[in-house]
Formats: structure tokens, C-alpha cells, sequence
């Protein structure tokens, strides 16, 4: 297995071998079918992948129609166009009326890289998690991307899974005990709580490396289902260790650092920091330099810490 | 069912109309009167539909894009048996199954949750390719209003139905030509839409939407074509009739006063 793999390319991989257990699954795309690989599955079953063309409202109004004819039903584009754009069409025609539709958007975050600023979206968990209903995954590697798509093709019921465009290291093995609804400690530790979800998580385990050659012990927590969040395992978290650290690759207003915030002012308030996108619109540049520049970085998680101590 | 009978379940539905938006103190009576033929030629003659079994396997399909319009639907899935008329008086009340816009988990016969506009035609591709997926005849049918195919939506529909030749859908229009902010042409023009839509690729055929027989003539024909979709272009006036909301912008978003209501009932021929 090599070292790296993009979680995009887990799911056109695990599509591929879920259409050949669920006759009923339908895959459907917006002209990006290439990018998104949503392709590998049009490759195997063409029969049952739709391209809709450039065309993101109707790409989700008729997956909703399938899906309410009885299809499970991936719906895939990139993660600014998905969320963003057809954002009404989703609540209403998906959200509102249930529709299993699993929309499954890639290149999410800073690390489209080169695209720049109108391509890389901050702001699709926030949306999204407004939506009664609707169960939102973003997996942290390869590994887990596939099994978290399994569980989310299995329940019933809209979802949004978001993917990345980069590479990214493996966190966990392909038989991970990992399950939706279910944070998952990743390390233990008593000193500070690191929550971080996507490729975040892998900053957070450089990230505790470098504090505990300082002696700080940290937890880390992956947060692969932002909705519905693993309450328990957070409040657990903010109790033992009083402070929480939150890693995202998006906007630190409405993701997971709000959703993290939101349990502890209910249940139990500790010091928080927040590590994302700091509300502003990002640029052209490799991933590794913007991740730098925008500050989602391993040394970014572990200054927060700092901050907090 | 003869004409004639058709012509009085079309004005029992005006009837109906009038009284669940009169008791609600609110709704859309404009563009659902305009719409009193095209649901009963649906609901009555055209579609295959069971209302003891509303989830009857190989069932035509209705989806109302123009959701406000719904007291229409309401009334005509009423006369139709699929729930008791005596609902159609708790609309838009607090706990009615019978919402200000259609919501499909609610109410037997609705088939798509419906309210902002657009949304249905797309819902209907989708429907449409999974009927032809499961070889299952039955016939999706949209209704939208002239002003609704301003979203842009309608016309990315209106492109992958007729690239995925989805003969199985009729959509219809209820060209009464008004929206809320006056005359489409004043608001914004939408004519000529049948070129547009055979600019598009799609079957056109234009009818008297007030004229039950013209209504079922222009379904009856659609059925029989293949290979493309077709669009239904009613011809309607707006409050059809009530003499004094037939063609006012006015009177689509609002509901008759106790005066009004009984001036209307009375015109309709309908009991107090």
C-alpha cells in the first residue's frame, strides 16, 4: 500500500465495490466526474451514473428524485459548488424531504492548492450542519474514508461527505474500528484535548510529537461525523484535561471548532482555541505553502496549545 | 367520466379552494383557480393512480413545482378520496397536515415536498431516469407556473430531460401571466415559451388550460410521444372563476375576507 493516498480516490475505489453489493446505488455527477472519481464508478456500471453536466442545482434536485424512487444515491462535485451553490436545493429538495442522497464533495479546504481562492470552500461544514437531518463525514485518510462511506451508503437519509483533492497520509488501517456518530482518540493524554477532523488530524498527531518532547501530554481526538458529534467523548475530554484545541480545514466559524464549542458551553466550558481558516478567502499556491500561510499546520495546533497552557 | 361531470368536480375544486384559504386567512387562491382543469384532468381522467393505495407500484406521478398553488392539489386529491374534505379546512393551521406548501410525508397522493420554486423539474429527471432503471411505466408529471421558469434551474432540468430523451415526463405550465409584482412581461418576460422549450429540444403542445377537454386532449397526446419530453403550455387566467380575482396580481398571495368569500362561493355556485 503506498504511504499516501487522497481520500477522493477511497471513494471512487470504494464506489466501485459498493455497486457491485447494492444494485440500487446511483452515482451522479456534474461534469468533474474525472476530478471527483466519481468516473471509476461510470467505468464499472455506467448504466447507473449520471452526468448532469455543469449544472449543480439539478444535479442535486434529480438526485433527490431518484433517491425518493427508492435509489441510494452519491451525488458528487466539488465541495464549493455542492454545498455552496445548490446549498437551497439540498435543504429543501434532500434535507426537508429526507432524501437518501449522500453528497459526497471533494476538494474541500485550502488544499485544492493551485485553483485559489474561488475553489476552496471554508464554509460548507457550517452550511451543511444547519440542516436538520443531515449526518456530515469527513474522513481524515484513505482508510477511513472507505469504511465511514460504507456505514454512510448503509444508513438511510441524507448526508454530506467531504473529501479532499491532496494526498494525504495514512491515520488508521483499512479494519479500523471506526464508527459514524463516533469520535475516535486517536492518542490518549491528560495535559490538553487536540479535537481535529480531516487532514487536520495528522497536524494533530505531529503536532502532540513535538509537546511531548516538552512533556505535554495530549489527547487526540479524530471528529470524523461532525453531525450528529460524539457529545459524550468531547465533554469526557473537556473534564479530564480542561482545555480543547480544534483543528479544521475550514473557517473556524461554523464548523467543527463552533460544534465543539457549542457541547462544552452546554455541558461543561473549558478554554478553547481554534485552528482553521481565520474568515478570510485564501489564494493560488501548493498546498503544504498555503496550509503555512493560513496557518493549519501541525506548529499552528501546537501554538494553540501554548496559548491555552 | 363525461365532460360534464369533469366540469363540476373542476368546480367543486374552485369551491374548495376558496373555502380552505378563506378558513386559513391565508394562501395562494389566484394561481390555484387558474389551476382548477389541469389538476382534475390529472387527478380524474389521465393519471394512474389509486387514491385506496397511494404508493401503488407503476403509479403516474404529480409534482407541484408550484407548490403555493397546493390548495388546488389539496382539493383535488380531497375530491378524490385520498383524505376526508373536511381537512381542506384545517390549512395551514397549526398541526394540519395540509401546510402552506406541500410536504409529501404528511398528506397520501403528494409525491414531492414542494415550495421553493424550481426544484420540481429536476426532481422529475430524477424520478424519470429511475422509472426507466426499474422498466416502471408510470409518468411523472410537473406543474409549474410561467413566473417559476425564471429560475434557472428549470432550464438545467429542461436540458437533461431532453439529453436523457425522457419521454416519460410531462411538464406543464400554468401560463396565466402574472406573478406576484404584476405581469410577467412588466416583471420579467418569459414569452415565447414554447420556443424556448423547443429551442431546448422539447415536444410543445399548447392548450386551453380552463377547458377541461383541451386539458385532457394535450395529456392524452404526450403519452404518445417518444423520445423527447413534453411540456403542457396551459393557457389560464389567473382566478378563474371569481369575477373579481380573474386576472388581478393581487389576488395571488392573499386570502378573500369574509365579504369576498361569500360573493365568491356565491358566483361558484356553492353552498355557504
Amino acid at each position: 500500500m503506498a504511504d499516501k493516498m487522497a481520500t477522493r480516490e477511497a471513494y471512487g475505489k470504494t464506489l466501485v465495490e459498493l455497486g457491485g453489493i447494492y444494485d440500487n446505488l446511483i452515482v451522479m455527477d456534474a461534469d468533474l466526474s474525472g476530478s471527483t472519481k466519481s468516473g471509476e464508478f461510470r467505468k464499472a456500471y455506467p448504466e447507473r451514473f449520471f452526468n448532469m453536466g455543469i449544472a449543480e442545482q439539478d444535479l442535486y434536485g434529480a438526485a433527490a428524485g431518484l433517491a425518493i424512487s427508492g435509489k441510494i444515491v452519491c451525488a458528487s462535485t466539488f465541495a464549493m459548488f455542492a454545498a455552496g451553490r445548490a446549498f437551497e436545493i439540498i435543504r429543501n429538495s434532500i434535507g426537508y424531504t429526507g432524501a437518501n442522497v449522500k453528497i459526497c464533495a471533494t476538494h474541500a479546504g485550502i488544499t485544492v492548492g493551485e485553483d485559489g481562492a474561488s475553489h476552496q470552500t471554508f464554509e460548507d461544514i457550517a452550511l451543511m450542519r444547519t440542516i436538520p437531518g443531515m449526518t456530515i463525514v469527513n474522513p481524515s485518510d484513505g482508510a477511513s474514508a472507505e469504511i465511514l462511506l460504507k456505514q454512510v451508503i448503509a444508513m438511510d437519509g441524507p448526508a454530506y461527505v467531504r473529501l479532499g483533492r491532496a494526498a494525504v497520509p495514512f491515520i488508521y488501517d483499512a479494519d479500523a474500528d471506526l464508527k459514524l456518530g463516533k469520535g475516535n482518540v486517536i492518542r490518549e493524554g491528560k495535559d490538553i484535548t487536540v479535537v481535529a477532523t480531516g487532514i487536520m488530524v495528522n497536524e494533530a498527531v505531529m503536532a502532540a510529537d513535538i509537546l511531548a518532547a516538552e512533556g505535554i501530554s495530549t489527547r487526540i481526538i479524530d471528529i470524523h461525523t461532525i453531525k450528529p458529534i460524539d457529545e459524550e467523548l468531547i465533554i469526557k475530554a473537556a473534564r479530564e484535561t480542561g482545555a480543547i484545541v480544534t483543528a479544521e480545514e475550514h473557517s473556524v466559524i461554523g464548523g467543527l471548532g463552533s460544534a465543539v464549542a457549542e457541547v462544552t458551553a452546554r455541558n461543561c466550558p473549558v478554554k478553547m482555541a481554534m485552528v482553521g481558516q481565520n474568515d478570510t478567502f485564501g489564494e493560488s499556491g501548493k498546498p503544504e505553502e498555503l496550509k503555512k500561510k493560513y496557518h493549519m499546520t501541525a506548529e499552528d495546533i501546537v501554538a494553540a496549545v501554548r496559548s491555552l497552557l | 367520466m363525461e365532460i360534464s361531470e369533469l366540469k363540476k368536480v373542476a368546480n367543486d375544486i374552485r369551491i374548495d379552494i376558496i373555502k380552505s384559504v378563506h378558513a386559513a386567512g391565508s394562501g395562494h387562491p389566484g394561481g390555484s383557480l387558474s389551476a382548477a382543469e389541469i389538476v382534475t384532468a390529472l387527478y380524474f381522467e389521465v393519471m394512474n393512480i389509486d387514491p385506496k393505495n397511494p404508493e401503488m407500484k407503476g403509479r403516474d406521478k404529480f409534482i407541484l413545482s408550484k407548490g403555493h398553488a397546493n390548495p388546488a392539489q389539496y382539493a383535488a386529491l380531497a375530491e378524490r378520496g385520498f383524505f376526508p374534505k373536511e381537512e381542506l379546512l384545517t390549512l395551514r393551521k397549526l398541526g394540519s397536515s395540509l401546510q402552506g406548501h406541500p410536504n409529501m410525508h404528511y398528506v397520501p397522493g403528494i409525491e414531492m415536498s414542494t415550495g421553493s420554486l424550481g426544484q420540481g423539474l429536476s426532481v422529475a429527471v430524477g424520478m424519470a431516469l429511475a422509472n426507466r432503471l426499474d422498466s416502471d411505466p408510470g409518468r411523472i408529471y410537473t406543474l409549474h407556473g410561467d413566473g417559476e421558469i425564471q429560475e434557472g434551474m428549470i432550464w438545467e432540468a429542461a436540458m437533461a430531460a431532453v439529453h436523457y430523451k425522457l419521454d416519460n415526463i410531462t411538464a406543464i405550465i400554468d401560463w396565466n401571466g402574472l406573478q406576484i409584482d404584476g405581469r410577467n412581461e412588466d416583471v420579467m418576460s418569459v414569452a415565447p415559451i414554447g420556443e424556448k422549450f423547443r429551442g431546448f429540444g422539447w415536444n410543445v403542445i399548447e392548450c386551453d388550460g380552463n377547458d377541461i377537454e383541451s386539458v385532457i386532449n394535450a395529456l392524452n397526446e404526450a403519452k404518445t410521444v417518444s423520445g423527447v419530453p413534453t411540456v403542457v403550455i396551459a393557457k389560464t387566467t389567473k382566478g378563474k372563476g371569481v369575477s373579481y380575482m380573474e386576472d388581478q396580481a393581487g389576488w395571488h398571495g392573499k386570502a378573500p375576507d369574509d365579504e369576498q368569500y361569500e360573493l365568491a362561493v356565491n358566483e361558484l355556485g356553492g353552498e355557504l
